[in-house]
């Protein structure tokens, strides 16, 4: 990194304006890492985002694909990065040469406040090193919180572990088995950080007690009429076998699919590895992903406050407003993460500025007085700040989206339609909207699934259960990931999911691809 | 400046072409290629490579949007597509990219032969013609003023003053003077030529369909785009025929039909003609494609074809190429007919090709002996 660093180290100019802004963003309470800003040529710029905002990863056909679409679509003129930070401690932001100065100047407002995000959002508490992601308190945190987040180390540790089984292997060997990984890596369990379940399990005990059949009552001179020998040992049996279809593997459904591949699957060590590092890298990536919404709210909410009262002077203001319309601009009916989230943010400061909350705010029917409620609180920073921390995007949505903000802000609910074949607008209704919204953000989009039975039918088959909510798996796509969970478990795989409304079982056996209708 | 993703990007180039290369059969069979090529470049459609993963259909999920509209009115755009922003994959509406790739007909040509396994054809000592080529290799004193070289003159001019001390660093004008002027000069160089031409003949008789001569555009195409590789200057000469032979240019050649009868003889007498007149055999290496349903008109007519062959075709040419295509209506007589008489001479490679998923199989027959 040193080395890399040096090459791409800020000119003076830039440098001033840094301290400038470092020194508004922690007046204004924001609380970051300390930040380094590093400035790319488009190429560089290409290459890292590539990366996921890393400058070295592991050996992978897919970095270069997005390469080549970023690059392809820098060359055409169709868009270009103009900002990336990375989550790590000191955390790297990348600078774009050749940007206007009002542009790098939004770019570091911007990024102050994602670093700020970064280091007090609770989600992203699962990306510390030092406490190895494990049951971390949401809420409290040392005095002085300076966590190991030096992920630009471990991604480039984890680069060169791959390498060194890429050399013994052979990268066709490996790249195939990535793939298969990264078929997989959706398959997390969300909350595991925050659950004690990821301290092992006190082991119950050892020697099964002693088995206690049910006698019937009798005297003792009757005791072998009316319990003879041969029937107690017929119930025996049938307890004993009982409690062996109990003790099933996984005891509870396994949310972490991933890990319990990596610690229960035969894995030759090299495999091992490569699961292991997909699987740190997808949980590090997670939080992102969890909180698109509230994050690049949250800094745009900072850079346009920062930009428009503190740092901007009057020649300025047009090129800063006609960016930020364009960062801000909703098209063709998409949700636009930054607008969603900074109108919400705002909508919140306002809310509790003005008091409209609590029972009474909640309960009152009288249109002219909410429309004019206005306690005088002025709880909203206050407000904003403990949201950031507090919240991810799916309870973010879900606690303060509210009915007068969806009218407000046009947002509405869209669906199939298979008639006029074409996404069409179902709903303004702001249940429907909420829900829909919800359902986009729930476990990231992605759908539920558990392993069920590490030891289906008694054979070593993996059993693992779509938990359906309302929609099918996408066939073509199950079928190729269940070719990957056998990849990696060696033996037949079932899942069990619905389909069109009929419950089924997919089954992979290593040769064939089977669906059975199972009995509702 | 060499960047660390050049190692992966090359790797996904060589997937990509790993996938043409799985795919080629399909996209040969489908003609997909063909009609979309610019001057010398192929573009492709690849789908991007996607890892699957559990997921929803995107028709069924839906989602949530802002704007304006009324319940039942469509979403405009692609509700799923990328957001702008950061370098972050958005994800969602996987599989439904197509990412364009730019394919030289060179590569391609060398993709195909990859894969069907072609041989590179063997010199038949034909090269040995010697074409005189000018390449401008030096400079001299003396030449055409349009040769003149500006910066070598100017260099010169610059040289003269300083040394004779006229040059003021105030006032820096250079004058050159005639001893100053340099020119580009050439030297002949003598090199080798493999010149090849191709002529294709169709029967365009009543019983070839389109789908019949679909085959055969499909066919020439990768027949020109292997020859091509091969040969550095290559032309190409159409000759269609029903009952008579006619010369006709590319685009005619595929999309005539008629609905005389067969008299194959007639191709082969214009064909014969046509390198009489223009391509000596001692210059080119001459390919001839003959493209039929194999129903002649008489047996009289084969017996004929089969002495032009013999007597005028074959001595001059690298190899005789016959395809029959499949129809509904022809007898398919005329494969047998050339079988029976040229069954060991190395020289007449016959094929049948029965639908477009026969074109690969054929292409290798016709180009896997590397004549």
């Amino acid at each position: 990194m040193s080395e890399f660093a040096l090459k791409t180290a800020l000119p003076a100019y830039l440098r001033e304006e840094q301290n400038k802004i470092e020194k508004l963003a922690a007046e204004a309470g924001l609380d970051f890492f300390p930040t380094v800003f590093e400035i790319l040529t488009y190429d560089q710029m290409n290459e890292i985002a590539a990366y996921g905002g890393f400058p070295n990863r592991y050996p992978h056909w897919r970095f270069g694909m997005e390469y080549e679409r970023l690059a392809k679509s820098y060359e055409y003129g169709l868009s270009k990065i103009y900002e990336m930070v990375i989550n790590n401690n000191p955390s790297y932001a990348y600078l774009l040469e050749g940007n206007s100065l009002v542009d790098q100047k939004l770019v570091m407002a911007h990024v102050y406040a994602h670093v700020d995000f970064f280091k007090n959002n609770f989600c992203f508490r699962q990306t510390d090193l030092d406490t190895g992601g494990r049951t971390v308190d949401p809420v409290r945190r040392a005095a002085g919180y300076d966590p190991n987040r030096r992920w630009i180390d471990k991604m480039a540790n984890h680069g060169s572990r791959i390498r060194r089984v890429v050399a013994r292997q052979g990268i066709n060997k490996v790249e195939e088995f990535i793939d298969h990984c990264l078929s997989l890596e959706n398959l997390l369990d969300l909350h595991a950080a925050f659950t004690a379940r990821w301290t092992k399990r006190a082991p119950e005990d050892d020697e099964p007690k002693a088995t206690e059949i049910p006698r019937l009552r009798s005297k003792d001179y009757m005791e072998s009429f009316i319990n003879p020998v041969e029937y107690l040992e017929e119930q025996r049996k049938k307890i004993e076998a009982e409690r062996d279809k109990q003790t099933k593997f996984p005891e509870h459904p396994e949310r972490d699919v991933l890990q319990f591949l990596a610690e229960n699957a035969p894995l030759d060590r090299w495999e091992r590895d490569v699961l292991e590092v997909i699987r740190e890298e997808a949980y590090y990536f997670a939080p992102q992903w969890q909180t698109k919404i509230m994050n690049e709210g949250w800094a745009t909410y900072w850079h346009s406050k920062l930009m428009t009262e503190r740092i901007l002077d009057a020649s300025e203001i047009i090129d800063y407003a006609d960016h930020a319309a364009g960062v801000l601009a909703t098209s063709g009916g998409r949700l636009n993460p930054y607008k969603l989230g900074v109108e919400l943010y705002r909508h919140i400061e306002e809310r509790w500025d003005r008091g409209q909350f609590g029972k009474e705010w909640e309960e009152c029917d009288d249109l002219d007085a909410k429309k004019n409620w206005n306690l005088g609180l002025g709880l909203g920073k206050k407000k904003i700040f403990e949201v950031r921390a507090l919240y991810n995007d799916v309870t973010f949505i879900d606690e303060f989206l509210t009915a007068d903000f969806v009218r407000e802000h046009r947002l509405f609910a869209f669906g199939w339609s298979n008639r006029n074949e074409r996404f069409e607008i179902e709903s303004r209704e702001f249940k429907a909207v909420k829900e829909k919204l919800l359902f986009q953000l729930t476990n990231g989009g992605n759908p539920s699934i558990y392993v069920e039975d590490a030891n289906f039918d008694n054979r070593g088959e993996l059993l693992l259960r779509h938990e359906h909510h309302g929609l099918d798996l996408r066939q073509d796509y199950a079928k190729e990931v269940m070719r990957s969970v056998l990849r990696v478990w060696k033996r037949p795989v079932n899942v069990t999911t619905v389909v069109e409304g009929k419950p089924v079982m997919l089954r992979h056996d290593g040769k064939e691809q089977t669906t059975r209708h199972l009995r509702g | 400046m060499s960047l660390k993703i050049d190692q992966d990007h090359s790797r996904f180039r060589s997937i990509v072409r790993g996938r043409i290369r799985q795919n080629l059969r399909k996209y040969i069979s489908q003609g997909e290629l063909v009609g979309r090529h610019g001057k010398d470049v192929v573009s492709i459609p690849i789908p991007q490579i996607d890892i699957p993963h559990f997921s929803f259909g995107d028709r069924q999920r839906g989602g949530a949007g802002q704007g304006t509209g009324d319940p039942g009115d469509p979403v405009g755009g692609d509700p799923d597509g990328e957001e702008e922003g950061e370098g972050r994959q958005a994800g969602s509406g996987a599989g439904e990219h197509v990412l364009e790739v730019d394919v030289t007909l060179d590569e391609l040509a060398s993709i195909l032969g990859e894969e069907l396994e072609l041989p590179d054809i063997q010199d038949r000592g034909k090269s040995k013609i010697i074409n005189a080529k000018d390449r401008y290799t030096s400079i001299r004193r003396v030449g055409p003023e349009s040769l003149r070289n500006f910066r070598r003159t100017y260099r010169e001019a610059l040289k003269r003053q300083i040394s004779t001390g006229t040059y003021s660093a105030e006032n820096p004008i250079v004058v050159p003077i005639p001893s100053d002027k340099r020119y580009r000069s050439w030297k002949t160089e003598a090199e080798p030529v493999a010149n090849a031409v191709i002529i294709y003949m169709m029967d365009v008789s009543g019983s070839m369909g389109d789908e019949q001569k679909e085959i055969v555009r499909i066919e020439s195409f990768w027949i020109d785009a292997w020859l091509s590789k091969q040969y550095k200057g290559i032309e190409s000469r159409y000759i269609i025929h029903d009952a008579v032979a006619r010369e006709v240019d590319r685009d005619t050649f595929f999309h005539t039909r008629e609905s005389g009868g067969t008299m194959i003889s007639s191709a082969y007498k214009l064909c014969a003609q046509l390198i009489d007149d223009r391509y000596t055999p001692e210059e080119w290496n001459i390919y001839p494609f003959h493209f039929s349903d194999g129903d002649n008109w008489s047996m009289d007519d084969t017996l004929l074809c089969v002495e032009l062959l013999k007597t005028k075709l074959l001595p001059r040419v690298n190899m005789f190429a016959y395809g029959q295509v499949e129809s509904p209506y022809g007898s398919g007589q005329f494969v047998k007919d050339l079988r029976e008489h040229f069954a060991r001479d190395g020289r007449v490679v016959t094929s049948e090709i029965r639908d477009k998923d026969a074109i690969v199989g054929s292409i290798k027959e016709f180009l896997g002996k590397g004549n």
